[in-house]
């Protein structure tokens, strides 16, 4: 159902940088599982809402209290690459 | 020694408060059977009890729990399984741990699972796959499989884990032990590494059903920093009741059915308890849940399409893993994630985003959520007739390690009788029902939303008639049998 363009076009979608054999065999897979969920599409659902929240919550607001951030080193000092107080990416006119 | 560790939490944090036992030497004694643990249920153990901050006087006693590793946990490991957060140590901790630490339960270790919660048989974590105490060849169920490992084995008193279409349901009941998934919202999930965020929801795995009843307790309340966390409806008190006069069970006959592959062997057990219940004074009777056989599909398209949102943060920007992309950013991104993600993982965003692109959304996302509306509205229905819907956790007891590794539809069938209550976000509960070819059988009951004092009221009375002897793995499954 699903074909190796499809996958690629997908794999594009979510910046995944699938190997050769992955491409065949994420096809095979997800063809598979769709076509058991493919059922629901069976389903008369004319009318029905889709659901947004399953338990009733009208509302759900707070004071609107300013609270310190964490600190910026502590954070930073998480990051594969902390630069220049921020997180460091590769920029393409840089190399 | 051993003494120590037979106790149930609630017994000893009722010792604690008394003084006959310290919390020091109860943490140690966990402690090193947690720092022995053969059976990979930790990823990381606490190097020592805590300073004494005064939790021999608070309700939880000192009791010390195990985490899920996705929980995140100030300055310990946390990497939700995951290759991508190899080495991130969070700067805060997840609420729900924050107020069991607060309530007395201090942390003992973190306990490995699916990659991001996504399996149910633990094979799919970097750390590699978890051992079923009561049988070593055998998967423990997933996704909270180190969880419900270290609590069967007896390496830890407690548990925490999560549950987003089974999750704490089924490895509970393929570890024999006692799982409860709560109603969505009655725990924060401020601090739990996202995997479906309309679907997640942390919960105890303990060995008891009063240990779990004074777990959640201290789990609850709305929190600021989670808009869909709630204030809960009322308090929970320690269940108590020994019969179930009055109380009528639902069975869904269509999830019963061939459909739902469940075994032999497990029907028969379930059939028993219900024979159990039925002497213990509720009445049984076939009730309708019409859209259920639906939800593992909508569930398979919800719960991707949210992971697939939700694990965009992982670039290799903020924190864990980096992989070179010869100076192009999108190029770092993708092979970032192509070598920080397990193919499960991948799988899943994979179909998430193929669910929610351009053309498909209606067709899928749409009509799953449409469905989802069904499943909710046939639990609505059902519990005006019923006050609890009675049904197996499991098609299966623990199957071999690597049996259905191969196939993810096989694998995703595990999840078919645990995950309508997850889309319909209402609590439910699995305990030990019993062996069968002396593997633990999990009975799950499950109630409309905040009725967990009375689901586990009737767990509890369920639980005295059935009498399961879950000692076995503590001695000899154990990591540390002395």
């Amino acid at each position: 159902m699903l074909d190796r363009d499809q996958v690629l076009h997908v794999a594009r979608l979510a910046r995944l940088e699938l190997g050769e054999q992955e491409v065949a065999r994420m096809a095979e897979e997800l063809s598979k599982v769709l076509g058991h969920i493919e059922k629901i599409r069976e389903l008369d659902l004319e009318g029905v809402a889709p659901t947004s929240h399953v338990i009733d919550v009208v509302n759900a607001l707070r004071p609107d209290d300013p609270t310190p951030s964490l600190p910026r080193d502590v954070i930073l000092a998480a990051a594969p690459e902390p630069l220049n107080d921020g997180f460091g990416v590769p920029s393409p006119g840089a190399a | 020694m051993s003494e120590l560790i037979d106790l149930t939490a609630a017994q000893a944090a009722e010792r604690i408060r008394a003084g006959e036992i310290s919390a020091t030497e109860l943490f140690e004694a966990y402690r090193e059977r947690a720092a022995a643990d053969e059976l990979n249920a930790f990823t990381w153990v606490a190097e020592a009890a805590p300073e004494s901050n005064g939790n021999a006087s608070k309700p939880l006693g000192g009791v010390p729990v195990a985490v899920k590793d996705l929980f995140c946990t100030e300055g310990v490991p946390s990497q939700s399984g995951s290759k991508i957060l190899e080495g991130y140590r969070p700067p805060y901790t997840a609420t729900v741990v924050a107020k069991l630490d607060g309530a007395g339960a201090p942390l003992l270790g973190k306990t490995n699972q699916d990659e991001f919660a996504m399996g149910s048989s633990n094979e799919n974590s970097a750390f590699g796959p978890v051992l079923n105490p009561w049988d070593r060849t055998r998967v423990p169920g997933g996704s909270s499989g180190g969880s419900a490992a270290a609590v069967a084995a007896g390496s830890a008193p407690w548990a925490i884990g999560t549950d987003t279409g089974g999750s704490i349901r089924q490895p509970a009941a393929l570890c024999g032990i006692v799982g409860l998934k709560p109603t969505y919202g009655a725990c924060s999930r401020y601090g739990m590494i996202a995997f479906a965020s309309s679907l997640d929801q942390a919960g105890p795995l303990t060995r008891d059903v009063t240990d779990a009843a004074l777990m959640f307790r201290h789990m609850i309340g709305r929190d600021q920093l989670d808009s869909t966390s709630l204030e809960y409806p009322g308090e929970i008190a320690p269940p108590s009741s020994e019969d179930l006069k009055g109380i009528r069970l639902g069975v869904p006959e269509d999830l019963t059915g061939a459909e739902g592959g469940i075994e032999p062997g497990v029907r028969e057990n379930f059939e028993a308890t219900l024979a159990l219940a039925e002497q213990l004074g509720a009445s049984i009777e076939p009730c309708r849940l019409p859209h259920a056989p639906h939800a593992l599909s909508a569930y398979y398209l919800i719960a991707p399409a949210e992971a697939s949102a939700n694990l965009a943060r992982f670039d290799g920007v903020r924190y864990g893993l980096r992989v070179d992309g010869d100076q192009d950013l999108v190029t770092m991104y993708s092979r970032t994630r192509e070598r920080g993600f397990g193919p499960e993982v991948k799988r899943r965003i994979m179909l998430g985003t193929y669910a929610l692109s351009s053309g498909y959304y209606d067709a899928y996302y749409g009509t799953a959520q449409k469905v989802r509306t069904k499943i909710a509205e046939d639990f609505r229905a059902a519990f005006e007739r019923f006050d609890f819907i009675a049904i197996p956790t499991s098609p299966c007891t623990a199957f071999e390690l690597g049996a259905k590794l191969d196939d993810p539809l096989a694998m995703y069938l595990n999840d078919f009788l645990a995950v309508p209550m997850s889309l319909a976000g209402i609590p439910a509960i699995s305990i030990p029902s019993g062996l069968s070819d002396g593997l633990p059988v999990g009975f799950q009951l499950a109630g409309p939303a905040f009725s967990e004092s009375r689901l586990l009221d009737a767990a509890h009375a369920l639980e005295r008639a059935i009498q399961f002897d879950g000692g076995r793995p503590m001695t000899d499954g154990g990591g540390n049998a002395t």
